[in-house]
């Protein structure tokens, strides 16, 4: 059991319905991502049009949440899915639910991209380059995880669940580099808080695709990883199940 | 962490070599529930004599119908007071593994098991095995309800009479409480001379199983006691099941994957007359370890 089926299962309705949560996941995911693109660029090239499309766009994410929700209660009490199958209910439940948040972020970062550019600020611009640099790397971790997920393969999952660390140092360096900024001039800390948002919102993303790393190990290897140390995690990852024992 | 002892003491050793695997936990609330990491299933057998609370052993059961073999090699070992579970599809050997806990196979000619079932110690396979004590303390009820063409009342007082000489206060004493713990004496009350066999399905099976408890057995096996029920009457023999564990070991047999599921604590499944998985049933429904319990489970051909 390395690899994990969808489908064989004698009801091919169920087969069909499984497999349709699986790619409503993805779906939104893609959407996901693409707002925090959005965000991004609406940020650094003070495009408060592109902005505001962020924004509108937000109740798609949580639409799609919604949905995919009421489909996995169906799920649940129409099949009783059990091993595999209960466990991707399950992991397609927390998974939907952090990127629900991780849209709330990007939400976040294009209302501050809105001010920022509203208030005609260039003094902001000089800080873009650095939470460009972040942003990138958390659209590829979070483009990364949702390819874990897709391709249900739990070793991919630790990898990707490894380079939240280098965020966390990104948004360290960040913070202490804003922070000296607000010292020199108190004038430019209105900016600079938004900036720190900002970097604030994409270290939050960064976290919620670690999340979803850990789900993908759960879905796989039916343990759950939260909360414990790296080791213990490539450990699980690693381990294949299913007649291991053989 | 639970302490260690727990863990080794929570161990269910395992059955066939390579195939089975040691069984996680127990699900009986308020005992925890010990999650051990690492290899579980990989490590060490626990010997047979490290648990002490082992109700019924298995050793090396082979079964055959005539010239049919219908179980291969199985061992195991049944929790006293805790609910054991059989599945797998029809033909798979667990109707003939539960019937060779009290040898009810031997009212068929032709039908002949070899190696160990041990009960505390004592292979009942034995041939100067008493075979009316063991089905005293092995009771059993069947798939369709089996009430005899008698009252209510001399159905459960009939088996009691064959091993007890009771009073007759003592005797309606035992009989309701019978009735009682089979969670039918509200219902039954003012018509214990009425015939069982105009009872409803669900109270005649109910009735059914105050009548293998009234004897006081150690084990009760019960065979898909629920299949021919409705809903209803099917949540009562459930929650029956969790009462009288407390008492009783119990061994079911199901072909209903939810109900094994919501009354057992260990799950053995099988398949083509071998043991492919024993486990805490929790294992079983949410990370089953090997490829054929899987497939089972969720509705999968393999």
């Amino acid at each position: 059991m390395n690899k994990i089926e969808i489908g064989h299962h004698i009801s091919q309705q169920f087969n069909t319905e499984l497999e349709d949560i699986r790619q409503r996941v993805l779906a939104m995911g893609g959407l996901v991502e693409q707002q925090i693109g959005d965000a991004l660029s609406a940020l650094v090239d003070a495009d408060i049009q592109l902005a505001e499309v962020v924004v509108r766009s937000d109740y798609k994410v949580n639409a799609m949440e919604v949905a995919i929700d009421e489909e996995c209660t169906h799920i649940i009490a129409r099949r009783q899915p059990a091993a595999t199958d209960l466990r991707l209910v399950v992991a397609v439940i927390k998974t939907i639910t952090d990127l629900e948040r991780i849209g709330d972020e990007a939400e976040r970062i294009a209302r501050m991209a809105l001010r920022l550019a509203e208030a005609g600020n260039g003094g902001a611009r000089k800080h873009f380059t650095q939470i460009e640099y972040m942003g990138d790397r958390v659209r590829k971790m979070m483009h990364e995880a949702l390819d874990a997920f897709a391709r249900t393969d739990p070793n991919a999952a630790v990898a990707v669940w490894r380079k939240d660390q280098r965020i966390d140092e990104e948004y360290e360096a960040i913070m202490r580099q804003l922070i000296t900024f607000m010292m020199e001039d108190p004038r430019s800390i209105p900016v600079v808080l938004d900036v720190m948002w900002s970097a604030r919102a994409l270290e939050r993303i960064g976290d919620r695709a670690r999340n979803i790393c850990e789900y993908v190990i759960y879905l796989v290897r039916g343990k759950d990883v939260r909360h414990t140390s790296l080791e213990q995690m490539e450990k699980e990852a690693r381990k294949g199940t299913g007649g291991a024992g053989a | 962490m639970e302490p260690e002892t727990l863990l080794s003491a929570d161990r269910v050793a395992s059955v066939e070599p390579g195939t089975a695997s040691a069984g996680a936990a127990p699900v009986r609330a308020p005992r925890p529930v010990p999650e051990r990491s690492g290899n579980d299933t990989l490590g060490p057998q626990t010997g047979p004599d490290a648990r002490s609370d082992v109700k019924i052993r298995v050793r090396g059961l082979n079964f055959h119908y005539g010239k049919f073999q219908a179980l291969h090699d199985i061992s195991l070992e049944i929790r006293e007071r805790y609910v054991t579970a059989f599945i797998g599809p029809s033909g798979c050997g667990k109707t003939t593994l539960l019937r060779a806990f009290n040898r009810i196979y031997e009212l068929y000619p032709d039908q002949r098991a070899s190696g160990e079932v041990i009960l505390d110690g004592e292979n009942i396979l034995d041939p100067r095995q008493d075979l009316n004590l063991l089905r005293a303390r092995i009771g059993m009820v069947f798939q369709k309800p089996t009430p005899f063409p008698m009252s209510i009342y001399d159905n459960i007082a009939f088996g009691v009479r064959l091993y007890e000489r009771l009073s007759r206060t003592r005797m309606g004493e035992r009989v309701e409480w019978a009735l009682r713990k089979a969670a039918l004496w509200g219902e039954v009350k003012d018509k214990l001379k009425q015939t069982g066999t105009q009872l409803s399905g669900g109270q005649q099976q109910r009735l059914c199983i105050a009548r293998a408890i009234a004897v006081k057995p150690e084990v009760l096996l019960l065979d898909e006691p629920a299949s021919a029920l409705d809903p209803i009457s099917t949540a009562h023999i459930e929650e029956l099941l969790d009462e009288l564990k407390k008492d009783y070991t119990i061994v079911i047999v199901t072909h209903n994957m939810q109900q094994a599921a919501r009354v057992s604590d260990y799950t053995a499944f099988m398949y083509l007359g071998k043991l492919i998985e024993f486990s805490a049933t929790d294992r079983i429904f949410t990370n089953p370890q090997r490829k054929e319990t899987e497939d089972y489970i969720s509705g999968r051909y393999g």
